[in-house]
C-alpha cells in the first residue's frame, strides 16, 4: 500500500525520443503521398461537383464513375492510409522510439502499400475498374485492382507488426512504467485494424480475386457485401481515432495546458475498439437477405460508440476550460475565447471538432433501425462523411501537418505562413458548410448518391435536386481552392519555409493525476472482449446468410464500361 | 478509475439518453413491427421467370383488391422492367390512387440496384439472389421519381421510373 503510495506520488515525465533524418525521411514518404493523394482526389472532387451541376461535361471520353472512383480509393483509402501510418509512426519514433530494423520494415510497409496502390491507380485510369471504392460484386473489375487493394492492406499490416514491435521493445526496457498514452492509442488503433482488414482481406482474397481470374465462376454477392462492411465501419474509427490523438494527447499542449485523465482517455480508445467492428449491419439495413433482429442487435452496439464520444467531448472541453482559468480568463466563457484561435495547429483540429457535433448526430440517424429508409443511399450519406472525414478528420490531420513536417524537415512554421493556414481552415469550413449542407437536404430531398448529372425523364423533384447540385458545385469549387491552398503550404513547410526547429507538442499529466489502472494496458482481455462482441454479433447471422444463399453471380464487366 | 463529478453527470445525461433512443427503436421495431426490409426471399438471378412474379406478363401494376395493388419489377442495367402496356411499349410510369396499399416486390437480373420512390421511406437494396418487398400506403398524391440509387455501372444515373399518387 505504502509503495503504491509512493509510485503515485512521483510523477514521471516519459522520456522523448529525439526523431533523426533518417527518420524523418520515412515519415515524410508517407505524408508526402497523402498529399499528393489529396491533390489528385481532390481535382476528381471539383470535376464530379461541376459534372453533376449540369456545368460540364468531361471531355476524352472520361467517365464520370472512372472520376468517382479515383476521388472514392485515393481520399478514402490511399490518403488517409498513408497519413495515418506516417502520423502514428511519428507518434511512436517520439514517444517509445524505433530501431533500425523496425525502420526497415516500416519502408517494406511503405513500399508494399505505394506498390498495390499504382496497380490499383493504373487500373482504374484504364477504365477496367470503374466500380467505386466499394467494389461491390457482382460488377467486376480487372483482377489487378482488387490485387492492389489487398496488397494495401498487406503493407498496412506490416506497419501495424511494426508498431507492436516497437511497444513491445520499449514495454521491455521500461518494465514498471505505463506505455506512453500516444503509443497505447496507435496500438489500440492497428489492433483495430487489423482485426477489421481480416474481413475484407478475406472477401478480396477468397472471393474477389479468383472469381476475378475466372478461377470461380460465380460469387456469393451478400457474404462479399458483409465481409465488407465488417471492415467498412471500423475504417471510419481507423481514420477518426487519429484524430483524436491529436486531440487528447497534442492540442492540450499546444494551448498550454494538460491532459485531463490519462486513464479516460485509454478507457476511450478500448471502447472505440469494441464497438468500432460488430456494428457493419447498419450500413446494411435495407438489404434483403439479413434477419431484422440481429440488424437491431447491430444498431444497439453501433449506438454503444456514443459513450466514449462523450467522453472524449467532456475531456476536450475540460481541458479547454481548465486551461484557460488557470491562465486567469474567468467568466462562464472567457476561457472558450481566449483559446488561441489565431493559432493554426490549434484553430484547424478545433474547426474540426465543432464539425464533429452535426457530423455525430447525422451519424446516429443513419444508424437509426428505421429511419435509415429515409436517408439510405441519398446524398445525405455523402454530406454525412464529408462533414465527418472531409472535415473532421481532414482538419485535425492538416492541424498537424502545420507542426510534424516542418518539425520532420528541420524548418519553421512561419507566422505568415501560420496565417495562411487560418485563412485555408476558414476556406475549408465555408466550402464544406455549402457542400455538406446542401448534400443533407437534397438526400432529405430524395435525391441519390453516386449518380452522374440527369434530369430523370424531366420530373418535378429532380429539377428541385439541381439547385442543391449546384450549390454543391460552388462548395466544392471553394474547396478546391483549399485543396490548393493546403498543398503551397505542404510544398513551403516542406522544402522553403526558413530552417530551424518546430516543437513535437506531447502534452503531459497534471503532476498530481491519478495513477493509470494497470488493467488498462491488459491486451489480452481488451482483444479478448472485442473478439467475444464480434462472434455474438455475427457468428449466428452469417451462419443465416450462407444457410439460406441463393445460386451465386457471374461477373458483369460491361456495365462499367469496360468491353 | 477516478471520473470527475460533472462527467458523471454528463455520462449518466448521455447513456439515459440512449437507452431513451433505443427504447424508441426498438418499440417501434418489435411493438409496432417496423422493421426495414428483410425478406430474405431468395431466386436465381440468372432465371428469375422460374418465379411467378417476376415473369413477363406479371411485371408492372397489377391491382389485387379495392385500394389494393401490387408492383412487380424485374431491374437490370439500367432499366426497371414494368411489364409493357397495350400498344407493346416499356410502361415508364405508374399511376395508383391516394390511398392504396401498394406492395412492391423488386429483383435483379444483374448486378446490385437501388430502389428508392424518392421522398418516401421505399428504400431498398436490390441484390442479385433475393427478392425485396416493401408494402407501404401512399397516402400524398404527386408525381414522385423512383432512382436506382446504388451505383450499377455507367448509365446508373439513367435508371428510373415515375410514380403517380392521383387524387
Amino acid at each position: 500500500m505504502s509503495i503504491k503510495k509512493t509510485m503515485s506520488a512521483v510523477h514521471i515525465i516519459p522520456k522523448q525520443f529525439p526523431i533523426t533524418k533518417k527518420e524523418a525521411r520515412l515519415y515524410m514518404a508517407f505524408i508526402s503521398v497523402a498529399f499528393i493523394s489529396l491533390f489528385i482526389g481532390g481535382l476528381m472532387g471539383l470535376l464530379q461537383t461541376l459534372v453533376r451541376s449540369g456545368t460540364i461535361t468531361l471531355p476524352w471520353g472520361i467517365d464520370y464513375y472512372q472520376v468517382l472512383t479515383v476521388h472514392g480509393v485515393i481520399l478514402a483509402l490511399v490518403l488517409t492510409t498513408f497519413f495515418i501510418i506516417g502520423f502514428q509512426f511519428a507518434l511512436m519514433g517520439k514517444t517509445v522510439g524505433i530501431s533500425m530494423k523496425q525502420r526497415k520494415a516500416a519502408w517494406l510497409s511503405f513500399w508494399i502499400m505505394l506498390i498495390g496502390t499504382i496497380m490499383t491507380a493504373a487500373m482504374i485510369l484504364l477504365g477496367k475498374a470503374s466500380v467505386l471504392y466499394t467494389f461491390y460484386a457482382p460488377l467486376q473489375a480487372h483482377p489487378l485492382f482488387y490485387i492492389g487493394l489487398a496488397l494495401v492492406i498487406v503493407g498496412s499490416w506490416v506497419a501495424g507488426i511494426v508498431n507492436f514491435r516497437q511497444v513491445y521493445v520499449w514495454k521491455r526496457a521500461h518494465p514498471h512504467e505505463k506505455s506512453p498514452l500516444l503509443a497505447f492509442m496507435v496500438t489500440i488503433n492497428m489492433i483495430m485494424w487489423i482485426i477489421a482488414s481480416l474481413g475484407v482481406a478475406a472477401a478480396v482474397l477468397v472471393q474477389f480475386i479468383p472469381w476475378s481470374l475466372g478461377y470461380a465462376e460465380t460469387i456469393n454477392v451478400l457474404v462479399s457485401r458483409t465481409l465488407f462492411w465488417y471492415f467498412g465501419h471500423p475504417l471510419v474509427y481507423f481514420w477518426l481515432l487519429p484524430a483524436y490523438m491529436a486531440w487528447y494527447a497534442i492540442i492540450p499542449k499546444i494551448i498550454g495546458g494538460k491532459i485531463f485523465s490519462d486513464s479516460l482517455a485509454r478507457l476511450s480508445f478500448i471502447l472505440f475498439l469494441f464497438f468500432s467492428i460488430p456494428v457493419g449491419f447498419h450500413h446494411q439495413l435495407t438489404e434483403p437477405g439479413i434477419d431484422p433482429v440481429w440488424k437491431f442487435i447491430q444498431v444497439v452496439l453501433t449506438f454503444m460508440v456514443v459513450i466514449p464520444t462523450l467522453m472524449t467531448a467532456f475531456s476536450l472541453f475540460a481541458t479547454f476550460e481548465i486551461t484557460g482559468r488557470k491562465k486567469g480568463f474567468g467568466g462562464l466563457f472567457g476561457w472558450f475565447r481566449h483559446l488561441p484561435w489565431k493559432d493554426v495547429r490549434f484553430l484547424a483540429p478545433m474547426l474540426g471538432m465543432l464539425a464533429f457535433i452535426p457530423g455525430g448526430a447525422g451519424g446516429i440517424i443513419n444508424a437509426s433501425h428505421q429511419m435509415n429508409a429515409v436517408v439510405h443511399n441519398t446524398m445525405w450519406v455523402t454530406g454525412h462523411f464529408h462533414l465527418t472525414v472531409a472535415t473532421t478528420v481532414m482538419l485535425t490531420f492538416f492541424g498537424v501537418s502545420y507542426w510534424l513536417i516542418p518539425h520532420l524537415t528541420g524548418r519553421k512554421l512561419t507566422p505568415s505562413i501560420n496565417k495562411l493556414g487560418i485563412i485555408q481552415s476558414i476556406i475549408w469550413i465555408v466550402g464544406m458548410a455549402i457542400m455538406s449542407g446542401s448534400m443533407h437536404i437534397q438526400g432529405l430531398l430524395g435525391g441519390p448518391r453516386r449518380s452522374s448529372y440527369s434530369e430523370y425523364g424531366g420530373t418535378e423533384q429532380a429539377a428541385d435536386w439541381l439547385g442543391y447540385q449546384i450549390a454543391q458545385a460552388i462548395g466544392g469549387t471553394i474547396l478546391f481552392i483549399g485543396i490548393l491552398l493546403m498543398v503551397y503550404i505542404v510544398i513551403k513547410l516542406a522544402f522553403f519555409a526558413p530552417t530551424g526547429k518546430e516543437a513535437f507538442p506531447i502534452a503531459e499529466e497534471e503532476a498530481n493525476a491519478k495513477p493509470t489502472p494497470k488493467f488498462m494496458e491488459n491486451w489480452k482481455l481488451w482483444i479478448g472482449i472485442t473478439v467475444l462482441l464480434i462472434l455474438f454479433a455475427y457468428t449466428v447471422p452469417f451462419i443465416d446468410i450462407i444457410q439460406h444463399s441463393p445460386p451465386g453471380s457471374p461477373p458483369f464487366d460491361w456495365p462499367i464500361g469496360n468491353q | 478509475m477516478h471520473l470527475h463529478k460533472y462527467e458523471k453527470i454528463w455520462l449518466i445525461f448521455g447513456i439515459g439518453s440512449l437507452v431513451l433512443f433505443l427504447a424508441v427503436l426498438g418499440f417501434g421495431a418489435f411493438w409496432k413491427g417496423t422493421h426495414p426490409q428483410s425478406h430474405g426471399a431468395t431466386i436465381d438471378p440468372q432465371n428469375i421467370e422460374a418465379h411467378e412474379a417476376f415473369q413477363p406478363e406479371n411485371l408492372g401494376l397489377t391491382k389485387v383488391d379495392d385500394d389494393k395493388y401490387i408492383v412487380n419489377i424485374a431491374a437490370s442495367a439500367f432499366h426497371y422492367d414494368l411489364g409493357v402496356d397495350e400498344d407493346g411499349k416499356p410502361v415508364k410510369k405508374l399511376t395508383i390512387p391516394k390511398g392504396s396499399t401498394v406492395l412492391f416486390q423488386i429483383t435483379t437480373k444483374d448486378v446490385v440496384h437501388g430502389f428508392n420512390v424518392s421522398g418516401t421511406n421505399v428504400n431498398m437494396m436490390v441484390e442479385p439472389g433475393y427478392i425485396s418487398r416493401m408494402e407501404t400506403v401512399m397516402k400524398k398524391p404527386g408525381e414522385y421519381t423512383v432512382v436506382c440509387n446504388e451505383y450499377c455501372g455507367v448509365g446508373h444515373h439513367l435508371m428510373y421510373a415515375t410514380v403517380e399518387v392521383t387524387e
